[in-house]
């Protein structure tokens, strides 16, 4: 107050530099630390150094071995004084100070005295801290002390006790378990938290014990818990305990449903929130269970709170991915989110709507969204991207305006994941929606005219040159190609020159025009370059004369490489220059890897450019390859269609198989996967016998045994029958494993000579109906359906059982059928496949209750609805 | 999840980013430069986003992170991926409730500095190695605030106002037994 008067500003910037610590320094300070050692102790000036020791600490320093030894020894001094604020800041130290074994012992008499004081505040403290840095020998000494406090009268003293067993249970559950009963007896606690850390504790000590769970819960639900928390984590042991009794009880109501339910009408947000997301979570939730806990997120989502929002639009957005149906009468809510302040809950909105919207509100949303997008980060508007997505495949119809708003975005500026999220959505849309292929090709021409990304103009020139001369006016490409020779990197033009040569060998008509374009890369500065431009322009017959692609070109050119990339790779390592050429021949196309691994990874995203352009997925395609390369099988046709992998074994037995049915015009071929999951064995010349006397129509034609298999390295072993042409025909066959086991020493990993013949028996796989079926996505079920007119019509009735709930029931019927649900709505499912052989249908299969199909059908393509009586 | 609700971290940064009390729970940030990655990413990014009256929400790097602001102090409180937010809200206003209480309202970085000790033994009473411990602010604070003369010590220490404090507690403990 004595300074002389100054401007106010300057007084205000003072102010907000003013800080207690400015300038502080770790010498300084634990030079201030010797305080410690007085006699005569001064409380007040010893939590000030204290509290700069901890501000230090905090601000990331750190202290050197001796320095944090000195200050330790000198800190333990202080438990002489009585002054409460002091007393704490010192545990407060010794924790932060994680002191070592030897230095513990020091403190330990101190800590156990406060344990034992009449003060609660120290005995809760000490048994913080003491727990914190001791280890298993002294955990013993305090044992009881432990035990008194967890039932200890004062709540703060007990909890201290209880947090400290949770943290305890980690690193000494021998001792942790022992206490149980006093644990048990804290449960009752009338205190809030008590009663919250001990449930916590409890549970873990019998985590394992899953009668013990079931027990707890059973009769906690039924009592009435106090702290919201405690309620929380019942609701979280609870839905543990559904979820494993689920596979027990097959039908019926759920147990402690009623429970969670009725924690939705409990007073603290917490709770009604815990339970909504545990219902909602739930396997095989019905919609009658979920309706109740939509409502209450409804009901947050137009809260004051963000939390709340946030949180009941994240969880409807997991829900809208399983059951959209049940989100949809949110849908008004969640509009008036869109221009939530808060980003995440608007993002989080709109991919709901994404997913729940019906066809007459995309446009309306997109526009919407439009606005939205200049003002959220690039991770959110990928997840947009993606959302959107989906909903062009859903709705194939609204293609123009959904492929607008992907070009505007990929306009706009962006990083190179956001980039490449919309350039694979718009691919995709390409490959799946015929009629979004024109726009959205010009879409990408025009942004490779100004792209920074050299990775996304190569794949967008690559994709080019497999789609661009397949439409009907291809030489409006050619300007956007030709400029890229012009404006880029050499990677990106030796990319384009491969585009332009693609063109100029499909389309005749542009031939000499790709010559003249093509000689001029002939003086490009980089070799990559010119090299591809000499080697197009020799094979196409750039000499002038306009002749006709050769089919074996083309192959040569621009077909696809049946040889593993990683077998190249190693063969290259390995070749060594001499006279002998390099023989691409001699490359082996067996597939090393397991082509199923990428199957098992669940939830994988369609991968956009990096997966084979055309037809579906990839593992189809794997198959084929597989299969093709196979002598034996070359000759069987095309592959219609190939089943998902069945286990003929138990898990985790010897050697685990399973099947995967690949289905040809007049052959099936067995493929068998087999692992060997024993380190000690190799397994040699591997067959399985197929015994199909049980499969009249069907005649054994060639195996191929697998000639080694080694520990833990999947390997493939084929069996293939003939069956009459173009008839599905069905059977079961019943399947022997036989090999030549040999022993493997361990330790060198070398097999003995000498193997023994061996056989183990599988379980019998089946042919059915469904495996002739092809899962085919129809964009318009209606149209299709109406197009086939009356006389395909015939209907049935068949009965399908009991089913909890529609989506168990389209279940089913995608197991029998094979078909694809296309529309799937309350009152009808839509399914739609394509069957493998001429014939008239004929199912043979056999449901209890009734449910009414209608079926058409012509030669080979099947319709069903199925309508519930 | 079976597991008890946990706390990441409570994180309380002044307007520029910088630490005014910090405590770390969990492993998922190994370093102190990466701590103060994550503070400086959580900052930045909600550094916009108006969270003075209702307590806010957001997501990074597969965290929940719930914050709040007065003046010139922003509070973060930070859990896994799928905690119920609910519950990191509540820890929330526990640590801004009790921190308002201890500086009696004049909530800012000049006080909190100040009374630096305050904050920390806050922080040591809500949440215990990430699980919570208390959430109600007045227990907090009562908690942090006892700065009596323990009770244990001689009367011939004590001030007659202490005396008689002492001597209620010896009286309503003996009642309650």
């Amino acid at each position: 107050m004595a300074q002389p008067l100054v401007k106010k500003d300057d007084d205000r910037d003072d102010e907000a530099d003013y800080s207690p610590f400015l300038g502080i320094e770790k010498g300084a300070v634990l030079q201030e630390a010797r305080v410690f050692n007085d006699p005569q102790l001064d409380p007040r000036r010893c939590s000030q150094v204290i509290t700069k020791l901890l501000y230090l600490l905090n601000q990331g320093e750190t202290f050197t071995k001796v320095e944090a030894t000195e200050v330790f020894f000198s800190v333990t001094k202080l438990f002489q004084s009585r002054d409460i604020g002091l007393r704490r800041m010192v545990y407060v130290m010794i924790k932060e100070l994680s002191p070592s074994a030897d230095e513990v012992i020091i403190v330990t008499s101190s800590l156990m005295k406060d344990m034992t004081s009449k003060t609660d505040m120290y005995r809760a403290n000490a048994i913080r801290v003491l727990c914190r840095i001791t280890d298993g020998t002294l955990l013993t000494q305090i044992e009881r002390y432990l035990k008194q406090a967890i039932v200890d009268k004062n709540p703060v003293v007990a909890s201290a006790a209880l947090v400290s067993g949770i943290h305890l249970l980690q690193t000494n559950p021998e001792i942790v378990k022992r206490w149980s009963n006093e644990v048990q007896e804290a449960v009752q606690s009338r205190a809030a938290l008590v009663q919250f850390h001990a449930l916590a504790l409890l549970h873990q000590i019998r985590q394992n014990d899953r009668l013990a769970v079931n027990k707890l819960v059973t009769s906690l639900t039924r009592g009435s818990v106090r702290s919201p928390l405690a309620q929380c984590l019942l609701i979280r042991y609870t839905s543990q305990v559904i979820r494993e009794s689920a596979n027990n009880t097959q039908t019926g109501d759920r147990p402690f449903y009623d429970f969670l339910e009725g924690c939705l009408r409990h007073k603290a947000e917490m709770v009604i929130f815990e339970a909504a997301r545990a219902i909602t979570e739930l396997n095989g939730v019905t919609s009658r269970e979920l309706t109740p806990a939509i409502t209450v997120l409804q009901l947050f989502l137009s809260s004051s709170k963000p939390v709340l929002r946030f949180a009941a639009v994240r969880t409807l957005n997991k829900v809208a991915m399983t059951h959209p149906m049940a989100v949809t009468n949110c849908n008004i809510d969640m509009e008036s989110l869109i221009s939530d302040q808060n980003r995440s809950i608007a993002t989080l909105a709109i991919t709901t709507l994404l997913k729940t919207g019906n066809e007459s509100s995309v446009d309306r949303l997109m526009k919407q969204i439009t606005n939205f997008m200049s003002d959220i980060a690039d991770e959110f508007k990928i997840v947009v991207v993606e959302a959107i997505r989906s909903l062009c495949l859903k709705f194939p119809l609204k293609h123009r305006s959904l492929m607008n708003f992907l070009s505007n975005i990929l306009r706009e500026e962006g990083g190179f994941e956001y980039k490449k999220a919309i350039v694979d959505s718009i691919v995709i849309l390409i490959r799946d929606i015929p009629e979004a292929k024109e726009s959205g090709l010009l879409h990408l021409c025009e942004f490779i005219e100004d792209c920074e990304f050299t990775y996304l103009s190569t794949q967008i020139l690559h994709f080019l040159g497999i789609e661009g001369p397949k439409t009907s006016d291809p030489s409006k490409y050619i300007r956007y190609i030709y400029n890229r020779v012009h404006l880029e990197n050499a990677t990106v033009r030796a990319g384009a020159v491969s585009t332009l040569a693609k063109f100029g060998a499909m389309v005749d008509a542009l031939k000499p025009r790709i010559f003249v374009l093509l000689r001029r890369c002939l003086f490009d500065n980089d070799d990559e370059v010119r090299d591809r431009a000499t080697l197009y322009l020799n094979t196409l017959g750039g000499d002038g004369a306009v002749v006709e692609t050769g089919e074996d070109v083309k192959e040569f050119l621009f077909g696809s490489l049946d040889i593993p990339l990683v077998n190249l790779e190693n063969s290259l390592k390995n070749y060594e220059l001499s006279e002998e050429s390099f023989d691409i021949d001699s490359v082996p196309k067996e597939v090393k890897t397991q082509p199923l691994a990428e199957k098992k990874a669940p939830g994988k995203k369609p991968t956009g450019l990096s997966a084979p352009p055309t037809g579906p997925p990839s593992t189809v395609d794997a198959y084929e390859r597989l299969l093709s390369s196979i002598p034996e099988f070359a000759n069987f046709g095309k592959l219609f269609k190939s089943s998902a992998p069945v286990e003929l074994t138990e898990a985790e037995t010897e050697y685990a198989v399973n099947v995967v049915k690949h289905i040809f015009d007049g052959h099936v071929v067995f493929q068998f996967n087999c692992t060997n999951t024993i380190p000690e064995q190799l397994l040699e010349n591997v067959t399985v016998i197929v015994d199909a006397s049980e499969a009249e129509e069907f005649a054994e034609v060639a195996t191929k045994p697998l000639r080694s298999l080694p520990y833990d390295s999947p390997g493939q072993t084929f069996v293939a029958f003939e069956k009459p042409e173009g008839v599905s025909a069905v059977g079961k066959f019943s399947n022997m494993l036989r090999f030549i086991v040999k022993e493997v020493d361990p330790s060198t990993g070398e097999a003995e000579e000498d193997g023994v013949e061996d056989e183990y028996q599988l379980e019998d796989l089946e042919v059915v109906a469904a495996d002739y079926m092809l899962k085919v996505g129809v964009s318009n079920f209606r149209n299709a359906w109406e197009s086939m007119g009356a006389d395909c019509e015939r209907v049935d009735e068949y009965g399908l059982g009991p089913r909890d709930s529609l989506a168990e029931a389209v279940n089913a019927v995608i197991n029998l059928l094979g078909m694809q649900p296309c529309e799937v709505s309350i009152q009808c499912l839509f399914f739609f496949g394509i069957y493998a052989v001429d014939m008239d249908m004929h199912f043979t299969f056999t449901f209890l209750t009734a449910l009414h199909w209608t079926v058409k059908y012509h030669v080979v393509n099947c319709f069903f609805t199925a309508i519930p009586v | 999840m079976e597991s008890c609700p946990s706390v990441k971290n409570i994180i309380l940064l002044d307007s520029e980013g910088q630490r005014v009390a910090v405590k770390y729970y969990s492993d998922d940030w190994p370093t102190n430069s990466a701590k103060e990655a994550f503070e400086k990413s959580i900052f930045t990014k909600t550094q916009k986003t108006n969270a003075r009256t209702e307590a806010e929400i957001a997501m990074f790097e597969n965290h929940i992170v719930v914050y709040k602001f007065v003046q010139d102090l922003h509070f973060f409180v930070t859990g896994a991926e799928d905690e119920n937010e609910l519950i990191l809200a509540t820890v929330l206003q526990g640590f801004f409730d009790s921190v308002d209480l201890l500086l009696r309202g004049t909530v800012d970085k000049k006080e909190a500095l100040e009374n630096l000790d305050l904050i920390l033994l806050c922080l040591d009473e809500i949440v215990d190695g990430g699980i919570i411990l208390e959430t109600d602010a007045n227990v907090i604070v009562g908690k942090v605030a006892s700065h009596s003369i323990d009770s244990g010590a001689p009367l011939s220490e004590q001030t007659i106002s202490q005396a008689l404090a002492t001597a209620r507690e010896h009286l309503t403990r003996s009642l309650l037994k």
